[in-house]
C-alpha cells in the first residue's frame, strides 16, 4: 500500500470529501492561494475555484459565525485555523452558538461543520503552543477528536465532516510530517518513528467514539492523545525489553469518549496511567481520572497516575519548553510508579 | 439621543398597495399586543425567565421583512419577537415557548432570547450581542453558492454596532458581495448607555464607508420608508451588488429587560418619542388618505386581540416540558453527563 504522511492523508480526506459533496467548502485564513499554513489544504482551491475554498482577511470570529451560518443554511463548512491558540478569538461563535444551536433550536437544525486546529508545543512560544482540548471538552455540544496518525487522520477527518454536529479537529503540529512553509522542515519528534503511514487510497470513515488500541499490554494501561501516543509507545517499546508489557490506548475522540475500551483494559490491567499534553490543572488527564476513579476503582491496584503539563504558559526557550511538557521519561516514570504502588 | 422630530412628519404611503399596508398594520399590531401581553404576564403571574421588549420598533422588523420573500433568511437579537412575528413564526409556538411547553417554537428548549423557526427562515435569535451578524453573513454566502437567489438580514441594535463581529462581518460581506443587508435599529439605548456615551461617530450609517458599501439612515418610526429603503437593499443584494448598512432611527419606549426601571433617562424623554408611534401614525396616514375605514382597523385590532388570547390559551394548555426532554437535543451521541 502506498505511504503518506498526516498532511498528505488530511488534504485527501478534504478533497475527497469535496469531491464526493458538493456541499462541503473550506474556510479560513491562507488555505486558497497559499494551500493552507501546513499545507493540508494544498490544491483545493485550484481543483474546487474560490467559491469551494474561501480565504479569509484575519477575521477569526468573523469567518467563523460565518461558517454557522453557512452550516444553518445547506453546507457544511470546513474551517481552518492556523494555529489552535487563535480558536480563543472566535470562543463566541464556537462555544456560545454552534456548540448551542442544536439544543436552544429544539433540535430544528444541526450544525454540521468541521472545525481544524494545529495545535502542541513546537519551539513557537506561548501563543502558538498550547493544546486546548480541554476547552472545548466542556463545551457540550461539540465533538472534540484528535488523531495520531496518518491513518486515523484521515478516517477520522472523513467522519467528522460527515457528522451532522460541529466537530473540533485537532491536529498535532508534530505529527504532520511535512515541509512548513516559511520555516523549513518541520521538526520532527524523536519519538515519532516514521511519517508515511499506509493509508488506503479509497475514502473510509472511523467512528467518532472509538478509541484504538497502539499496543497490547497486561500490566499497565496508557491512555494517551496525538503526540503523546508516539512518546508513550517508545516508553512502552522499551518497557518491553524489560518484560513490562503496556497497553497503549489511543481514544482518537475524546468527545465521544470510548468508554467501553478503556474501561476493558483496565478492568485487565488493573492500573492506568493517562498522558496528555494540555495542563494537567481541569485538562484531559483530570477528566479521564475522575472518569476512572469513579467507574473503575474496584478494578484499580494503584492510584491513576496523570502525565500532563505543567500548569504555566509555554515558554520559548526550548529547555524551558521541554521542561513543561510531558516527556517519555515522564511516561517511564509514570509507569514504574504505578506499578510499584499496591 | 437623537431627538424626535419637532413635528411628527406624516407618513407617505404613495404608490404602495393597500393590501401591503394593511398587511404592515396587522403584523406590526401584532407584535406589539405581543409583549405587551406579555408585559402583563410577567405582572401577574409566574414566568419562566425574562424577556426583552421591542416596543417602538416595531416598524423596522416589518418594514424590513415586508421587503423580503418568504424564503430569505433573517437573524436577530434577544429583543427579537418583533423580528420573528414579521417572519411569520406562529404566536401560539411563540407563546407556548415562552411559557416553557413542548409547543413552543423550540419545544421549550430556547426560550425568549433563542428563539427561532428555520421553517420560516428565522435563523435565530442570538442573544450574544452582535453574534447573528456574521451567521447571516454566512447564509448569504450559502444563498451565493448554492445560487438560490435568497438574500439575509442580520438585525442588530446600536450596542452591537460596536462589536468586532460587526467590522469583520462587513468586511468580508463587502469584500465579497454578498447578498445580505445589516440592519441596525438604533432604538439610542444598549441598556443604560446612550449612542453618544458609547460611539465615537454618532452617525452609525456613516459607518458603511469604511467598507465601501451604502449606509443609509431612515427613520424607523416610519413604516413605509423603512419598507422603502429595506426594498433596494434587497434588490441591490439580490441582484449581486453586494450589502448596505441601513440605520433605522428608533427609541425603545420600555426599558432594556422586563421591570428595567430606565432611572438613567428623562420621563419626558420617553413621552416625546411616544409620539412618533409607528403604529399610530401608520394608522393615521391609512385613515387621512382613505385607504381604509374606523370600522375594517377595528376588526384588525379586534382580530389581533383575539390571536392573543388564544396564543395564552393555546400555551396554557400545552405539556410541559418535562426534565428529560432536553436529552435528543444534546449533540453527544455517548457523553458523560448522560451516562
Amino acid at each position: 500500500m502506498r505511504q503518506l504522511n498526516m498532511v498528505e492523508a488530511l488534504n485527501e480526506a478534504l478533497r475527497q470529501e469535496m469531491r464526493h459533496d458538493a456541499r462541503v467548502i473550506i474556510i479560513g485564513e491562507d488555505v486558497g492561494v497559499f494551500g493552507g499554513a501546513f499545507h493540508v489544504t494544498h490544491g483545493l482551491l485550484e481543483e474546487f475555484g474560490p467559491e469551494r475554498v474561501w480565504d479569509t482577511p484575519i477575521s477569526e470570529e468573523g469567518f467563523m459565525g460565518i461558517a454557522i451560518g453557512a452550516a444553518l443554511t445547506g453546507l457544511r463548512p470546513v474551517v481552518e485555523f492556523q494555529y489552535a491558540d487563535f480558536l480563543f478569538s472566535a470562543m463566541d461563535q464556537i462555544i456560545n452558538q454552534a456548540a448551542k444551536i442544536r439544543l436552544m433550536s429544539g433540535g430544528q437544525t444541526n450544525v454540521p461543520l468541521v472545525i481544524r486546529a494545529p495545535q502542541g508545543a513546537t519551539g513557537r512560544g506561548a501563543q502558538h503552543s498550547q493544546s486546548v482540548e480541554a476547552w472545548f471538552m466542556h463545551t457540550p455540544g461539540m465533538k472534540v477528536v484528535i488523531p495520531s496518525t496518518p491513518y486515523d487522520a484521515k478516517g477520522l477527518l472523513i467522519s467528522a465532516i460527515r457528522d451532522e454536529n460541529p466537530v473540533l479537529f485537532l491536529e498535532h503540529k508534530l505529527l504532520y510530517g511535512a515541509a512548513s512553509p516559511g520555516g523549513g522542515a518541520a521538526p520532527a519528534d524523536s519519538s515519532v518513528s516514521k511519517v508515511g503511514y499506509d493509508v488506503p487510497e479509497e475514502p473510509y470513515e472511523i467512528p467518532l467514539g472509538k478509541a484504538d488500541i497502539k499496543r497490547s499490554g497486561n500490566r499497565v494501561t496508557v491512555i494517551a492523545t496525538a503526540l503523546m501516543v508516539h512518546r508513550s509507545l517508545s516508553a512502552a517499546a522499551k518497557l518491553a525489553q524489560q518484560g513490562i508489557e503496556v497497553e497503549v490506548i489511543d481514544p482518537r475522540t475524546l468527545v465521544p469518549l470510548d468508554e467501553e475500551t478503556l474501561s476493558a483494559s483496565i478492568r485487565k490491567t488493573h492500573r492506568a496511567v493517562i498522558v496528555s499534553e494540555d495542563v494537567s490543572r481541569a485538562g484531559v488527564s483530570a477528566e479521564l481520572a475522575s472518569w476512572i476513579s469513579g467507574n473503575l476503582f474496584d478494578y484499580l491496584d494503584a492510584p491513576v497516575k496523570c502525565v500532563a503539563a505543567k500548569n504555566t504558559p509555554i515558554p520559548f526557550a526550548p529547555a524551558a519548553e521541554k521542561a513543561v511538557i510531558p516527556q517519555e521519561s515522564d511516561i517511564t516514570q509514570a509507569i514504574w510508579q504505578v506499578l510499584s504502588d499496591q | 439621543m437623537i431627538s424626535p422630530p419637532e413635528t411628527i412628519p406624516p407618513i407617505d404611503i404613495g404608490g404602495l398597495h393597500r393590501d401591503l399596508l394593511l398587511e404592515m398594520y396587522y403584523r406590526m399590531l401584532l407584535a406589539r399586543e405581543f409583549e405587551e401581553k406579555l408585559y402583563y404576564l410577567f405582572l401577574t403571574r409566574p414566568m419562566p425567565g425574562t424577556m426583552h421588549q421591542a416596543t417602538g420598533q416595531e416598524a423596522v422588523a416589518v418594514g424590513v421583512v415586508s421587503a423580503l420573500q418568504p424564503g430569505d433568511y433573517i437573524t436577530s437579537t434577544h429583543r427579537g419577537h418583533a423580528h420573528c412575528i414579521a417572519k411569520g413564526v406562529p404566536v401560539n409556538e411563540m407563546m407556548a415557548e415562552m411559557f416553557a411547553k413542548r409547543t413552543g417554537s423550540c419545544h421549550g428548549m430556547g426560550g425568549s432570547m433563542h428563539l427561532c423557526d428555520f421553517s420560516r427562515g428565522m435563523l435565530g435569535a442570538f442573544a450574544i450581542v452582535g453574534a447573528g451578524i456574521p451567521i447571516a453573513v454566512g447564509a448569504a454566502l450559502s444563498a451565493y453558492v448554492q445560487r438560490s437567489g435568497k438574500v439575509a438580514v442580520a438585525f442588530f441594535g446600536d450596542g452591537a454596532i460596536n462589536k468586532g463581529a460587526f467590522h469583520e462581518a462587513a468586511n468580508m460581506a463587502t469584500l465579497w458581495k454578498l447578498p445580505v443587508i445589516f440592519v441596525c435599529e438604533n432604538n439610542q439605548y444598549a441598556l443604560s448607555m446612550t449612542v453618544e456615551r458609547s460611539s465615537a461617530v454618532t452617525n452609525l450609517a456613516s459607518r458603511a464607508v469604511a467598507y465601501g458599501m451604502p449606509g443609509i439612515q431612515v427613520d424607523g418610526n416610519d413604516v413605509t420608508a423603512v419598507y422603502r429603503s429595506a426594498l433596494n437593499a434587497v434588490e441591490r443584494a439580490r441582484s449581486g451588488q453586494g450589502p448596505t448598512l441601513l440605520e433605522c432611527i428608533t427609541y425603545r419606549i420600555r426599558g432594556h429587560a422586563r421591570f428595567e426601571s430606565s432611572h438613567y433617562r428623562p420621563a419626558e424623554e420617553v413621552e416625546t418619542w411616544k409620539k412618533t408611534d409607528p403604529i399610530q401614525r401608520l394608522r393615521q396616514a391609512l385613515i387621512e388618505n382613505q385607504l381604509t375605514s374606523e370600522a375594517e382597523l377595528a376588526s384588525i385590532e379586534d382580530r389581533v386581540e383575539e390571536e392573543m388570547e388564544q396564543a395564552v390559551a393555546f400555551a396554557e394548555q400545552s405539556e410541559d416540558v418535562q426534565p428529560d426532554d432536553y436529552l435528543p437535543y444534546i449533540t453527544m451521541e455517548i457523553n458523560h453527563a448522560t451516562t
